[in-house]
């Protein structure tokens, strides 16, 4: 299911891939599933997705918040499924809740884990119930 | 055809929190397995070292050079062997390798890792760094992962919650007959649901400690074993798999491919299947992994190892024991040597030397599983003639 854009705002989008089997992922990867080409891109902070699963997280390493609601949620975008991971705005949730990506400038403080702060991007999109 | 492989001796130093660092305790783990196998330093013609992070961890990097040195082992040939949390898994397979292409005729393999002098933040921080940069900016841990899987494989199966936290009070009870456990002490039931929440569903007792330790095995061809002693165990099969390192792209949550490829290879190998199996040592760093891998290596169907469980059969005088050493819950889980040290159970359980834990088995299995179930390493191991 889509849902109005808010690149009005200017937020980066969602990337996934699609590739030349019509598959989709969630990063982006050189190559599909069947080692076939990629031919696309999808912003699925257009798109709702269903919970797959979740957790509430309270022993979270330095610069996480505390505690932390995560999910694996499911897009379905034109009869291919796509999923993807990432932190909920609250545990009133249930596996199989319809919910909607909002963007997050910082999930984590860059500065506070091991990894170097430069080699990767630490803004993203939050799930939260949909409207 | 390869050369069949003997393993002629183990130690393993107690798990826990220990004083030593790194170069300490692989020094102490190296040093008894030598004893063990009672062969000299000099004899050694490969030393492999299974550590997932000893540079994150102290600022400690080239160890298995100076554990040659300490082992009076130069000039072996070292390696360092990194594969996660199944870097003990690899270093067996390593070894394995080392042996049957001929390369070496003695080689030694120690895993270790230091690890309680971090927080428990700072630890799962340096453990949830081999997740991918989507999962990782989320703050994602190994331990969260857990409980994601864990709240999918309830709810898809319609396993009760208890029957994860039996299989904690199974660990326990079996590790206080280990004198190297971390925790020689039972737990009942009730604490074990009603502990602290630490990944929902899962709770304090559903996961593994952090841990100081280290494990050593010997590795030689089956005739230079017989050199050595008439108790020797044989390699009979194993295998590695790798899964994608993005969990959420797997197709299901509640199985883990690299258990399944890894497991068909080792049956392949060996001759064996699952029914053969005797006793198991499989990757319980959370108590969702047991299940997992029970079903991955077709000790149960898929959905169903919950039902073993609650039936007995997999305690130590049910049909299939698995961790008769407490496995990594209770006896502790210091990344690089996890893997190793479940050698050590199975290697004493096949020679019939594991005293009070020992269970009626002529052929062992261990599952080591790196990352949440990104590399895995499924080792069988059975008594030589």
């Amino acid at each position: 299911m889509s849902r109005e854009s808010d690149s009005a705002a200017g937020e980066p989008a969602m990337a996934a891939a699609r590739y030349a089997d019509g598959s989709i992922t969630y990063p982006p990867h050189p190559l599909g599933p069947d080692g076939t080409e990629r031919t696309g891109t999808i912003d699925l902070s257009e798109h709702t997705a269903t919970v797959v699963t979740w957790t509430t997280s309270t022993a979270t390493p330095p610069g996480v918040r505390e505690p932390n609601h995560l999910a694996i949620v499911e897009f379905e975008i034109e009869d291919e499924s796509v999923r993807a991971l990432g932190q909920l705005t609250t545990n009133d949730i249930e596996i199989g809740d319809e919910v909607q990506p909002v963007y997050a400038e910082e999930l984590r403080d860059p500065e506070a884990g091991i990894r170097e702060p430069a080699s990767q991007d630490w803004d993203g999109y939050r799930f939260e119930p949909a409207d | 055809m390869s050369t069949n492989v003997a393993v002629i001796g183990a130690s393993m130093t107690q798990f826990g929190q220990r004083e030593a660092w790194i170069q300490g305790l692989l020094a102490e783990a190296g040093a008894a397995c030598l004893d063990d196998a009672g062969v000299a330093p000099d004899a050694v013609e490969h030393l492999y070292v299974s550590n997932m992070a000893s540079g994150e961890f102290e600022g400690q990097t080239g160890v298995p050079n100076a554990l040659a040195h300490d082992l009076d082992c130069l000039p072996a040939y070292t390696q360092r062997v990194d594969q996660t949390s199944s870097s003990g898994g690899a270093g067996m397979y390593a070894a394995w390798q080392s042996v049957a292409s001929g390369a070496s005729e003695m080689t030694l393999l120690v895993g270790g890792e230091k690890m309680t002098h971090r927080s428990t933040g700072e630890a799962t921080d340096v453990i949830a760094s081999l997740t991918h940069p989507v999962e990782y900016k989320h703050g994602v841990t190994l331990p969260s992962f857990a409980g994601l899987t864990a709240r999918r494989y309830l709810d898809r199966y319609d396993a009760p919650r208890e029957s994860l936290g039996k299989v904690a009070v199974k660990n326990h009870e079996n590790g206080v007959d280990n004198p190297h456990a971390q925790f020689q002490k039972e737990v009942d039931l009730e604490t074990v649901l009603e502990s602290p929440i630490v990944a929902d569903p899962l709770r304090l007792y559903d996961f593994c400690p952090i841990t100081d330790g280290s494990a050593a095995l010997m590795f030689c061809p089956e005739s230079v074993a017989k050199e050595y002693t008439d108790e020797y165990a044989l390699v009979s099969g194993v295998g590695g798999a790798t899964d994608t390192h993005v969990v959420h792209e797997r197709a299901e949550p509640t199985v883990m491919g690299g258990v399944v490829e890894s497991g068909k290879e080792a049956y392949e190998m060996s001759g064996y299947g699952p029914e053969d199996i005797d006793v198991a040592e499989l990757h319980d760093m959370f108590t969702i992994l047991e299940f997992l891998q029970m079903e991955g290596l077709d000790f149960a169907e898929q959905g169903a190892a919950w039902e073993l469980v609650e039936e007995g059969k997999t305690e130590c005088d049910g049909e299939l024991p698995i961790n008769t050493s407490g496995g990594l819950k209770s006896k502790g889980h210091p990344l690089g040597a996890s893997g190793v040290a479940q050698g050590y159970e199975i290697y004493k359980q096949v020679l019939g030397e594991a005293g009070p834990r020992q269970v009626d088995a002529d052929v062992g299995l261990a599952c080591n599983v790196g990352g949440f179930g990104n590399c895995v390493i499924t080792t069988i191991m059975e008594a030589g003639a």
